[in-house]
């Protein structure tokens, strides 16, 4: 049992998984902001449901920030560990031959959404937090529309939000069967899964650019 | 075909290799690639230079000797062959062909194009084997039923020659293809369920040990085995040593 932590199966299967539980929780997140869209009212009810609610602020939210440190400080080791395997570079590389651009440079890809966290923490986490826990301010539960319409109107922030889906959707496309492969799903099913990768790595980060492009356009 | 070559020479494992540039002509497009480097070591003999060393054995892609990282590529251009079975045809007159030695910390360089690959048999030794007493006394295998796909499948993972192409065409120099083809071709079998356990964990504790990298699932490596090897094998692998730990 020893074993298995240090060895490199483990270290796939660990970041394949907290990759299965990020994508989950993407999902949700998407489900949530595309409610902005349908109405006011149904995105301030869920984001203060999901504001208040112990389970999901105690329980959920630190379970998905160890999942999302995990997730980038494992691939950063993997990376590390993976370019001292070649100590010395081929003169000529024709990667194109032979695997996806995108499966090949999932650290940047992985690096700008790590970017944009940062933007969007800045953005959203760190006001939230300062509003509850630091200022402990009284609740107001229809403030979460407001809050966010505010923050797209600005083009850079909407912008780079963008620049940053089409990286997501980069590191998704090879990610999502990724995870599958790694966990050991490799099977008549496989060719369904692709197809579901696909379809989740171009449809979710569209929505989120749809989103953000709809509160910049409705308030101009 | 004229052409010129852009071949990596290294005098012993310590020395520090660098690109040289060679011209050879009169090429024959229907001469293997192999062939071709036979002719330009003639050349270098009658010139009084050191001829370029690579490895070569079988030249009729059974063995897993011949390697080299042609234009980027291991085995170069073509799919599902090695490199002894690779023609000039596939290169067009006045090309520059680059050709390395296949890439890794874990197969260090003898000395120009060849490489230690000694690194697969010791994972092989850990475990890619099934225990029999060979007093004589030895079922025979065909009395025991296999289920078709899985001796299929058996056998397609059992086809790996070993060359270490999927080492050197994946980014990360992983062997996870080579061990996983060894794993699989005994864990589909009745006959290899016995070591099972044993034999997965070795396997990759000696595939560690060796310096690979870690698996990313780019899929070059199944692209550029000349047996076609398929990344069904790591899945199972990856099940295998799951299933493992546990126990």
């Amino acid at each position: 049992m020893s074993g298995i932590i240090k060895s490199s199966i483990a270290r796939k299967v660990s970041m394949a998984l907290s990759a299965l539980f990020l994508l989950i929780f993407l999902l949700q997140h998407f489900l949530i902001n595309f409610s902005s869209v349908l109405s006011a009212d149904m995105f301030n009810e869920l984001s203060h449901f999901m504001g208040t609610n112990p389970l999901i602020q105690f329980v959920m939210q630190p379970i998905l920030i160890f999942g999302v440190v995990f997730h980038f400080v494992m691939g950063f080791i993997l990376e590390v560990r993976n370019k001292s395997a070649r100590n010395v570079k081929y003169v000529k590389y024709n990667g194109n031959a032979n695997s996806s651009w995108m499966s090949r440079n999932m650290i940047y890809s992985g690096i700008v959404i790590l970017a944009f966290l940062g933007l969007h923490f800045y953005d959203f986490w760190f006001p939230e937090i300062a509003h509850k826990y630091v200022h402990a301010l009284p609740e107001d539960p229809n403030r979460y529309f407001g809050e966010l319409v505010v923050k797209f109107r600005d083009p850079v922030r909407v912008g780079l939000y963008c620049l940053a889906f089409v990286f997501l959707a980069l590191h998704l496309l090879h990610g999502f069967s990724s995870a599958f492969q790694s966990v050991g799903f490799n099977n008549k099913y496989t060719p369904a899964v692709q197809k579901i990768g696909k379809a989740y790595a171009i449809l979710i980060p569209l929505g989120f650019i749809f989103i953000a492009l709809f509160h910049y356009f409705n308030s101009l | 075909m004229n052409l010129t070559l852009q071949i990596w020479r290294q005098k012993n494992a310590d020395a520090k290799g660098a690109m040289e540039t060679y011209k050879v002509e009169n090429i024959s497009p229907d001469s293997s690639f192999l062939e071709m480097l036979d002719i330009l070591n003639d050349q270098l003999i009658n010139e009084g230079k050191e001829p370029v060393a690579f490895d070569h054995d079988c030249r009729e892609g059974i063995c897993g000797m011949c390697s080299l990282q042609i234009n980027g590529e291991p085995h170069g251009p073509g799919r599902a062959i090695t490199t002894c079975q690779l023609h000039m045809r596939k290169f067009k007159d006045g090309d520059t062909i680059y050709i390395e030695p296949f890439r890794a910390k874990a197969f260090p360089v003898i000395k120009d194009l060849v490489v230690d690959r000694s690194a697969f048999d010791r994972i092989q030794h850990a475990g890619g084997y099934i225990s029999v007493n060979t007093s004589g006394n030895t079922q025979d295998a065909n009395a025991i039923p296999v289920e078709k796909e899985k001796a299929d499948k058996a056998f397609d993972a059992a086809t790996c020659i070993g060359c270490g192409a999927c080492v050197a065409a994946c980014k990360n120099a992983s062997a996870m293809l080579f061990t996983s083809a060894k794993v699989s071709q005994f864990a589909l079998l009745p006959q290899g369920r016995i070591e099972a356990t044993e034999r997965v964990l070795n396997m990759v504790k000696q595939m560690d040990l060796e310096g690979f990298g870690n698996c990313t699932n780019t899929g070059a490596c199944e692209i550029e085995c000349p047996k076609g090897i398929s990344l069904e094998n790591i899945a199972r692998m990856n099940r295998e040593y799951l299933k493992a730990s546990v126990k």
